[in-house]
């Protein structure tokens, strides 16, 4: 559910709010600002929380495992009581020790060789979901690109490579509303939200248990860890996590790349017309539109380059506000397609890496390349047709395009 | 400009710091021809095109684009 009861904020610096409305839609034009006069931003908010937007700070923390714990990365106003070391989805929420050998189980299903293979079956996806729209009729039809597009090709995908009805679709994106957009409900809410997506997922995995697949449910099934086949709560979490981080990150990060090519005709017309600039030009949308913010919760009392950090604090990671930094991107605040120097942490940074960053590469490239090949030119329907997502994962909710031009998919040429 | 049929006075290698890599992969998907990866994601040099005139740049941008800055790039004289 969207939650609309945000109160509002008075001071980005001293009471900021990431979940309420204004805080995606204005993201870019707020970090800079704060930038600028208070690059440690701090809130009582959810029991006390900091925004530091500098690129330098978020790396300290993202490698800091001694002053700053992952049990819980999407900040709330509860500080859930979850089985440590597993954490609630492992193993996103786990710290060293444990975190090394839960991440190795997963590494091989997402190693770039493995994903690479991917590619037929996304490409037949994107051109599924493009013939699926109604009849274009060039200069006047306009499409819900999120709806429509770019929500449904990391869906597909994962939702397969895990073992869950893509069907259940809706229900994916519920979780997410509830959880990530919904993060700052009451308590009781929460909770019951998170139940919701443990009772699905214990029915999907009893199914696993009885009829084998190859997907992934049925891999953690198999797999051991010391010796000893996984927790049920170990095999759910990891399941939770790859549902939800594989949806609602990559969804977000190709609906902003067609935000901005509607919004900016002339990389627009570049890419269609350069088809070889597609590899920097992803890197550089996954700079300038990352999609996720993660957060860590402090151990102990300390000192934070002058700041107080409070036991149980939250510290959000905005890798996205990293990713604009000037002190270590040359023209930070340009979209610059053809950027050849570009060590962004759109993925994160040290031993949390995104596991999905390969998979999550290649949906974006494959269905950029489908989109603007179908619709070579496309623009804003109207300032009004865009909606941003609330919370810690940044993207268009809403993107209403109007379609200018349009190949056909038999001839290849404009119809 | 250099004498296309002269070599240049120095080569290269890199080295891959494996507690720093975290499996970004940039550095494969930028120069497969140099790099390989291991079905953890942990990246590794191909022996054989270490010092290649023709992958120098490649290497360059390979390590200039390393989020973890695992990558060390080292001018070596030629023998």
């Amino acid at each position: 559910m969207n939650n609309t009861q945000t109160p509002p904020v008075a001071d980005w610096t001293s009471d900021f709010d990431h979940v309420h409305p204004d805080y995606n839609k204005n993201a870019h034009e707020l970090w800079e600002t704060l930038r600028g006069s208070c690059p440690v931003a701090h809130t009582q908010r959810y029991g006390g929380a900091w925004l530091p937007v500098n690129y330098e700070h978020v790396r300290e923390i993202a490698y800091d495992t001694e002053h700053f714990t992952s049990e819980a990365v999407i900040v709330s106003t509860d500080r859930p009581v979850v089985p440590r070391p597993i954490g609630a989805a492992p193993p996103i929420t786990s710290d060293p020790p444990f975190h090394t050998t839960a991440r190795r189980l997963l590494l091989p299903a997402f190693s770039p060789k493995k994903i690479a293979g991917f590619e037929p079956d996304i490409r037949a996806l994107c051109r599924a979901k493009l013939d699926e729209l109604p009849k274009i009729e060039p200069g006047h039809t306009v499409i819900d690109a999120a709806i429509q597009y770019a929500m449904h090709i990391p869906v597909g995908v994962i939702a397969r490579m895990i073992g869950l009805p893509v069907d259940d679709k809706d229900l994916f994106v519920s979780f997410l509303d509830d959880l990530i957009g919904g993060a700052n409900l009451p308590q009781e809410q929460l909770s019951a939200a998170r139940d919701r997506v443990d009772t699905y997922l214990d029915i999907q995995i009893e199914a696993h248990r009885r009829q084998p697949q190859d997907d992934l449910i049925t891999y953690l099934l198999n797999a051991e860890l010391d010796g000893k086949p996984l927790d049920p709560q170990h095999i759910r979490g990891s399941i939770a996590l790859l549902l939800l981080a594989g949806i609602d990150t990559t969804w977000s990060v190709l609906g902003s790349s067609l935000w901005h090519l509607a919004t900016h005709p002339q990389d627009l017309k570049r890419l269609v017309e350069n088809p070889a600039l597609m590899e920097t030009a992803i890197e550089e949308f996954l700079r300038a539109y990352s999609p996720a913010t993660m957060a860590r919760l402090v151990i102990d009392d300390h000192d934070f380059h002058g700041h107080a950090f409070k036991k149980g604090d939250w510290v959000l990671l905005p890798f996205p506000a990293a990713n604009r930094d000037p002190a270590v991107f040359e023209n930070a605040h340009t979209v610059q397609l053809d950027r050849a120097v570009n060590r962004h942490a759109a993925f994160g940074l040290g031993i949390h890496r995104c596991i999905g960053s390969n998979l999550a590469r290649l949906e974006l490239r494959v269905a950029i390349e489908e989109f603007i090949q179908r619709f070579p030119s496309f623009e804003l329907a109207s300032p009004q047709g865009v909606t941003w997502s609330v919370g810690q994962i940044r993207g268009p909710r809403q993107l209403s395009l109007r379609i200018n031009q349009y190949n056909d998919p038999g001839t290849g040429q404009p119809a | 400009m250099s004498n296309d049929s002269q070599k240049p006075s120095t080569s290269w290698r890199i080295e891959i710091d494996a507690d720093r890599c975290q499996g970004h992969n940039r550095c494969f998907s930028l120069a497969p021809q140099l790099f390989d990866v291991d079905e953890f994601g942990q990246g590794f040099v191909r022996p054989e095109a270490m010092g290649l005139d023709e992958l120098r740049e490649r290497a360059e941008l390979a390590t200039a684009n390393c989020p973890e800055f695992a990558i060390r790039f080292i001018d070596t004289p030629s023998a």
